[in-house]
């Protein structure tokens, strides 16, 4: 096989464009966990966006409209996952895993009539400098928006959570919600709020899927990328910039497999397509081992239910 | 808990209801059994259109979708049968055993298992359709339209079926262009359009011009429509979701056959039978072709798809090879249909292994 430059930039191009939707969806959840909420209903929030997104740009034609509708039913559907957990103080487990099998239930029942139509083209940016540059120019230019906002995002939640106000009572709410309280934060209001944004970038990672990656509706066509986003963020240890990694391992190893098999490369095919799980894992525990770093970073009332500003 | 209960109690009532009216009633009821959503735009969605077929030939139907190959299986065709259902449709191989189990229980109850063999009382028929002959018809177009010579094909999981479909697909052609080599790539999934689409990524980039595909979505052939190759729809006319890349779609065609077996039900003329129908028999149905297709192959494909449904022509005419170059089929013969349920070797020209 010839590698020639601009082949190994095609795969790095769709390797970031299948790690978008794990970016979008892990960034927003690390914001909820952030604020000491545990939501295990990323997947359910995700496929809620992708019928959402369909269903919209189908009807109204609009993919504006399309676009921000999936992420206000994120934002939606994660609504009903903080009145519970905030509002009525359950359980935020069992509460998590409720939301996604809701979601993926009432997807399904919207999506009957939007099955076997086909999406619309989304415009992408910057195609004709795809050609300019060598090896870069596939990997810069010719992406849908949400593609450079995703890789925007790490960065942009990074400067967030160290830099401004804001993000220091998101992190005091997660670490210490006593603490934060008596220092006349509204600690519900801020984990609403953070629950909330975790929707909207769930239900814009559901229709990155269905709108742009591969315009379409099936039932249950996120296939558990809601999970693997949950796990990147607990082993990227609560850091955006390690969850970037993360994703672009994931998505790295699961593309890379497919071309050692069109190669010929001869390893057992079942070893080849567990490696995105058994590696991600790996090198996400190996770069965050510094146990004193993870104490700093996890947040400490993950999870737990805060009573005292009701 | 509460809730479970009462949802039990409400459905058992409902079931008794639906008992009592079917007693009443002398109408033929048929059920269908599905392994995934409705939804799903391929195996599962194509069975149902079957079902709706069914119903517009004046019987009652009902569906259970997403029911697991397990004890679930069993439950649910139990709960089928005592509901005054005549005949069960089970749509998956894995309802192979729990099918034959249930069967002995309601012998007055029809079975009819799809893709399976075992058929151990009476009241057990099974039918498949011969995908295979339509890959035929892929492979000839694919040998001659690829200009790179590399043709991508994303499989499944190594089962009977699929490899048959491999090897029928290469074999066509290697016919029409000996040159071609059939690049393989395992997705281990019928159904996930991230992975299908990036499998399919994976094999554009490395030069295949052509994409078969034995996974269910739609998202390889809208890939090769992006990237400007063509492919071919798979289980329903796909044509819609990638006018340029779609030369043509096998379907699959259940209607005619359930229509068919209901109403021998409703006749009193159901007899226990193994079918196994292809293009001739209609369970089996190539598209239109594309008219990006020269002329001339397209009269080809015309007059091969006539051929394969008259029987003139076999998928698996001998001389035939298997990959280390011993004889599978000798000149002049054509395999049987044993060795086609059994099919675990690839022929010679398709690369690689077959995943354990």
């Amino acid at each position: 096989m010839i590698i020639d430059i601009n082949f190994i930039g095609l795969i790095i191009a769709s390797i970031m464009a299948s790690a978008v939707p794990l970016i979008l969806a892990s960034c927003g959840e690390l914001i909820t966990e952030r604020s000491g909420v545990l939501n295990l209903g990323v997947e359910g929030m995700m496929i809620i966006g992708a019928i959402s997104g369909f269903a919209l740009m189908t009807v109204t034609g609009s993919l504006i409209i399309a676009i921000f509708g999936a992420m206000l039913a994120g934002v939606l559907i994660s609504t009903i996952f903080a009145f519970l957990t905030q509002t009525l103080i359950t359980n935020h487990v069992a509460t998590g895993l409720a939301l996604t099998i809701f979601g993926i239930g009432i997807s399904a029942m919207i999506g009957k009539n939007f099955v076997g139509i086909p999406g619309k083209e989304f415009p992408v940016i910057f195609e004709g400098l795809k050609d300019t540059i060598p090896l870069l120019g596939p990997i810069l230019f010719g992406h849908s928006i949400v593609f450079y906002f995703a890789f925007a995002l790490p960065f942009i939640t990074s400067y967030f959570l160290k830099k401004t106000k804001i993000g220091l009572i998101v992190r005091a709410v997660g670490d210490s919600p006593e603490s934060a309280s008596n220092q006349g934060i509204n600690v519900r209001l801020v984990r609403y709020a953070c629950i909330l944004y975790g929707g909207a970038m769930s239900g814009l990672a559901g229709a990155y899927l269905s709108m742009i990656y591969t315009p379409q509706w099936i039932e249950n066509m996120t296939g558990g990328r809601g999970w693997i986003a949950l796990a990147l963020v607990v082993f990227s240890t609560w850091n955006p910039i390690k969850i970037l990694i993360g994703a672009m391992i994931f998505g790295g190893l699961t593309i890379i497999q497919f071309h050692m098999q069109a190669i010929g490369v001869r390893i057992p095919v079942q070893f080849l397509t567990a490696l995105p799980y058994i590696v991600t894992i790996i090198v996400l525990v190996v770069i965050s081992r510094d146990s004193r770093k993870i104490r700093l970073s996890t947040p400490s009332s993950l999870g737990k239910s805060f009573h005292k500003d009701n | 808990m509460h809730k479970f209960l009462i949802r039990s109690f409400v459905s058992s009532l409902v079931l008794l209801f639906t008992l009592t009216v079917a007693a009443v009633a002398k109408d033929v009821k048929a059920a269908f059994v599905y392994i995934g959503p409705t939804g799903d735009h391929g195996w599962t969605y194509q069975h149902d259109v079957g079902r709706k077929a069914v119903e517009a030939a004046g019987f009652k139907t009902t569906y259970v979708e997403g029911v697991p190959e397990s004890a679930d299986a069993e439950r649910v065709l139990r709960q089928l049968a005592n509901s005054g259902h005549d005949v069960i449709f089970t749509t998956s191989f894995g309802y192979m055993n729990p099918t034959n189990k249930v069967a002995k229980e309601f012998p007055n109850v029809k079975f009819e298992h799809a893709t399976g063999y075992k058929r151990e009382h009476p009241n057990v028929s099974t039918y498949a359709a011969r995908f295979y002959e339509g890959r035929t018809i892929l492979g000839t177009i694919a040998g001659t339209m690829t200009k790179s010579n590399v043709i991508g094909y994303v499989a499944s999981f190594p089962i009977p079926e699929v490899i048959r479909g491999i090897n029928s697909f290469t074999l066509a052609a290697q016919k029409v262009n000996p040159n071609i080599k059939t690049k393989i790539v395992w997705a281990f999934t019928w159904y996930d359009p991230g992975k299908e689409a990036e499998a399919a990524k994976a094999l554009i980039d490395q030069g295949a011009d052509v994409i078969a595909q034995h996974t269910d979505s739609t998202a390889i052939v809208q890939m090769a429509e992006k990237a400007g190759v063509y492919a071919f729809g798979q289980a329903s006319d796909m044509d819609k979701f990638a006018p340029k890349a779609v030369l043509t779609s096998v379907e699959n065609n259940w209607g005619p056959y359930y229509v068919d077996r209901v109403k021998a039900v409703a006749n009193g003329t159901w007899s226990q039978k193994d079918t196994w129908h292809g293009i001739g028999d209609g369970m089996v149905v190539i598209s239109d072709l594309d008219s990006q297709m020269p002329a001339d192959l397209r009269s080809k494909v015309k007059k091969l798809q006539a051929d394969l449904a008259s029987g003139k022509v076999h998928s698996f005419t001998g001389p035939i090879y298997d990959q280390k170059g011993n004889l599978m089929v000798a000149e002049g013969k054509t395999a049987d249909d044993g060795m086609l349920a059994g099919m675990m070797t690839y022929v010679k020209g398709v690369e690689g292994d077959i995943p354990k």
